[in-house]
């Protein structure tokens, strides 16, 4: 079978999206498949017409290829590609769509507040400032609505904090949220086809847990797969995951984040195209399931061609 | 930092890749310590080839005439291809030492030639000092902010890095004495002080005379060695020329650093180190099991090169060009950014360190600044402990004027829309006006930094 991989970009995050897609490229290559890698940019369309492929792996991430964007070009074009839909990306890629859309199904998900710069720049939003952070509380959380990895996301951990951080965030966006801050153990779990994998818990080891940064440098996180939890927690966690990942129209695969509380877990977001990379979840929660990452991209494949029979 | 673009497209043989996790089992505990990052992450897009990079720390090799290359390179092919294409010593070729004596005499050095070991590129020599001197957990003491390269270099070898702030006159050596009597109150002795004494990378500073004697006298009584990498000495475009380290101590303390890459090519790989003889047998020994010798090719290069005695006229052509990309980057700096930003004017190097007002973190504006098309180095990587978060390294030697005017415009912009939106954020209402350009907004290091 003849697949493209979809990669790189312009987003921010087009390292971590070239090594996935490499990662990707060798799994498919020793499946037999014919490959074509593509480094997208604006010949994109125009290499898609010329070339063929029978399906698109997408392993992209960030705005662009996360996003819907490449996705609808891939719908209009009628060539079956992996991962949710455009619509489905779309909303999981903005923070703040997918929260309403979490927040609509009647799933826990921390209380936040959105504001676009013009609220501050026009509308003299910095007065609400105050209220907001009484109703949120301290620490909290601010970060881009769009935008991957932990790129912009700090915690403030007083009033005086938070304009700090509201710069930083928007730099990546327009659009920022304010996020009440939960306490409890950082999980995400994966979804392949309507099969959730088993759950992945990230432990800091280093540093405290306002350093976002540590999370993804490799040796300051460890990460825990399958993560330590009672039959009871785990049920709750997949179903709060599973009940997210149909509430944004997810098909294929897509990563949820959450955390779990003292009173449960609260959905954070959720990924459309995480990340494939060796140091990645999804595939660490694929191969506690027993997949190897040939066995994964090949499922992956199977989704984007026939999703109906998935 | 990477100076060079990675490589976009890559492709992997299939028969016998696997994945990575077969392999990590099987990984060197130190390897855990070499960190990738986000900011690495975006690092990579600087490669783009419509973003102005300031980022890099190029010099430009565009003015190194070609048809000189040519006929040095034939010459090489015509009289000595034999010995060009096999191996050589490990110290490397008396007749590169006697390049190496020409540019250090040119700043009063005068070293034993057999005190000499020619490295693939400074860099190597950095590594194998690191390979001679430090066993996990030791300590080893660089200025704060360090040269970016030399921090995954020391933490591939598991050194315990303590840094010294900097201001305006290199190294607080004041503030080393400190440290150094704290650290032997713990029963700690530093394996050696790393310094960039002339022309910092990345802060542009240069260590006063006074501290230079005072740094002497500390290795001596205290019987510490000092690395001294020295790769920009020459490109000096204003005041005085300050003596190196290792001529001040004569050599028993002082191991020196050196390079050909910004007085001639960064391509060539040619760099040395010049170290006390015990020290040196070691680094030979280091040498040998790292790569055996440095390229022979390229040393019977330099000493072509050499033999048409123009490479001092060179370096000045070099100096010339420099001097007006640094004024061109200073005016640029005074008329683009905000009156709340400071900034270095370095008398040589290659690199300008500004310094922002401290709610403004640069690595999430070098994401903005991509927006835009223009990218440096965030100041974080210059330090071990996540400090540098509000400043950044430009390097204005790999880009001509213009584009540095323009990418100095960009980021400038950038960081004013950030300062109007804090003001509007903090109800600090004020006009993003540019400096004044009488201002002279030179302070170059903020004291809230030392926090």
């Amino acid at each position: 079978m003849k697949v493209a991989v979809l990669k790189g970009g312009r987003s921010l995050e087009r390292g971590v999206s070239l090594r996935s897609g490499a990662r990707v490229e060798d799994a498919l290559q020793r499946l037999g498949h014919e490959v074509l890698p593509i480094d997208v940019g604006p010949d994109l369309v125009k290499r898609l017409i010329a070339e063929r492929p029978d399906v698109a792996f997408v392993a992209m991430h960030g705005v662009g290829g996360e996003d819907g964007t490449v996705q609808e070009l891939l719908e209009i074009l009628g060539i079956p590609f992996t991962g949710p839909g455009a619509a489905a990306c779309a909303r999981c890629m903005d923070k703040v769509q997918a929260k309403d859309a979490i927040d609509e199904e009647g799933l826990p998900t921390p209380h936040w507040f959105a504001f676009n710069q013009t609220a501050f720049r026009e509308f003299g939003a910095a007065d609400a400032l105050g209220r907001l952070g009484e109703t949120l509380g301290f620490p909290l959380v601010v970060k881009p609505s769009r935008g991957g990895s932990s790129l912009g996301v700090k915690f403030a951990a007083s009033a005086a904090e938070v304009p700090q951080a509201l710069i930083s965030a928007f730099s990546y966006d327009d659009r920022i949220l304010l996020e009440r801050f939960v306490d409890g153990r950082e999980l995400a779990v994966s979804i392949l086809g309507d099969e959730p994998l088993p759950v992945v818990e990230a432990i800091l080891l280093e540093g405290d847990r306002y350093d976002f940064e540590a999370r993804y440098e490799i040796g300051r996180t460890r990460f825990v797969c399958p993560a330590e939890l009672s039959a009871e927690e785990e049920r709750a966690v997949t179903e709060a995951a599973l009940a997210t990942y149909r509430a944004l129209g997810c098909t294929g695969f897509a990563r949820i984040d959450l955390i779990l509380g003292a009173d449960g877990p609260w959905l954070l977001e959720a990924n459309a195209i995480p990340g494939l990379t060796d140091t990645s979840l999804l595939p660490q929660a694929a191969e506690a399931a027993g997949l190897s990452f040939e066995e994964l991209v090949e499922r992956i494949l199977d989704l984007a061609l026939k999703p109906a029979a998935a | 930092m990477a100076e060079v673009p990675e490589p976009t497209h890559r492709r992997r043989s299939h028969a016998g890749t696997r994945d990575l996790e077969r392999y990590a089992g099987l990984f060197a505990e130190r390897t855990g310590v070499m960190r990738s990052s986000a900011m690495r992450d975006l690092m990579a897009i600087t490669a783009r080839p419509e973003v102005i990079s300031l980022a890099g720390g190029l010099p430009d090799t565009s003015t190194f005439p070609p048809h000189s290359f040519a006929a040095q390179m034939t010459r090489i092919a015509q009289e000595s291809a034999a010995k060009a294409l096999q191996y050589g010593p490990t110290e490397g070729f008396e007749e590169t030492k006697d390049c190496i004596l020409e540019v250090m005499g040119a700043e009063g050095m005068l070293p034993d030639p057999d005190d000499i070991i020619v490295t693939t590129g400074g860099q190597q020599a950095i590594d194998l000092v690191c390979k001679t001197l430090i066993d996990p957990g030791d300590v080893v003491i660089c200025e704060a902010p360090t040269y970016p390269g030399a921090i995954p270099t020391l933490c591939s070898y598991q050194a315990d890095v303590v840094q010294v702030e900097c201001d305006e006159d290199g190294m607080q050596v004041e503030a080393l004495e400190q440290l150094l009597g704290e650290l032997r109150s713990e029963e700690r002795r530093p394996k050696f002080i790393y310094s960039v004494p002339s022309f910092q990378n990345p802060a542009g500073v240069t260590m006063s005379l006074r501290r230079r004697h005072r740094l002497v006298e500390l290795a001596r009584s205290q019987e510490l060695l000092v690395v001294e990498d020295n790769p920009y000495g020459l490109l000096r475009y204003g005041g005085e020329p300050m003596p190196p380290l290792y001529q001040l101590d004569g050599g028993d303390f002082v191991i020196y650093l050196g390079t050909f890459s910004k007085i001639l090519s960064p391509g060539i790989r040619l760099g040395w180190a010049v170290a006390p003889p015990p020290v040196m047998e070691k680094i030979v020994l280091g040498k040998q099991a790292a790569d055996l010798c440095t390229s022979t090719l390229t040393q019977y290069f330099v000493r072509e090169y050499f033999a048409e005695r123009r490479w001092q006229r060179y370096v000045d052509d070099l100096v010339e060009i420099y001097r007006a990309r640094r004024d061109t980057m200073v005016e640029a700096l005074r008329t683009y950014f905000p009156a709340e930003a400071t900034w270095t004017e370095p008398e040589g190097g290659l690199f300008i360190w500004a310094t922002l007002p401290d709610y403004i973190d640069t690595s999430d504006l070098l994401a903005k600044a991509l927006r835009a098309d223009v990218a440096f180095v965030p100041g974080q990587a210059a330090y071990v402990d996540g400090r540098g978060s509000h400043s950044m390294r430009l390097n204005f030697s790999g880009v001509d004027e213009e584009e540095i005017r323009e990418g100095v415009r960009r980021i400038g912009k950038v960081i004013a829309e950030q300062v109007e939106l804090y003001g509007t954020l903090t109800g600090e209402q004020r006009a993003p006006e540019p400096a004044e350009e009488t201002q002279p907004n030179v302070v170059p290091f903020r004291k809230a930094e030392e926090a």
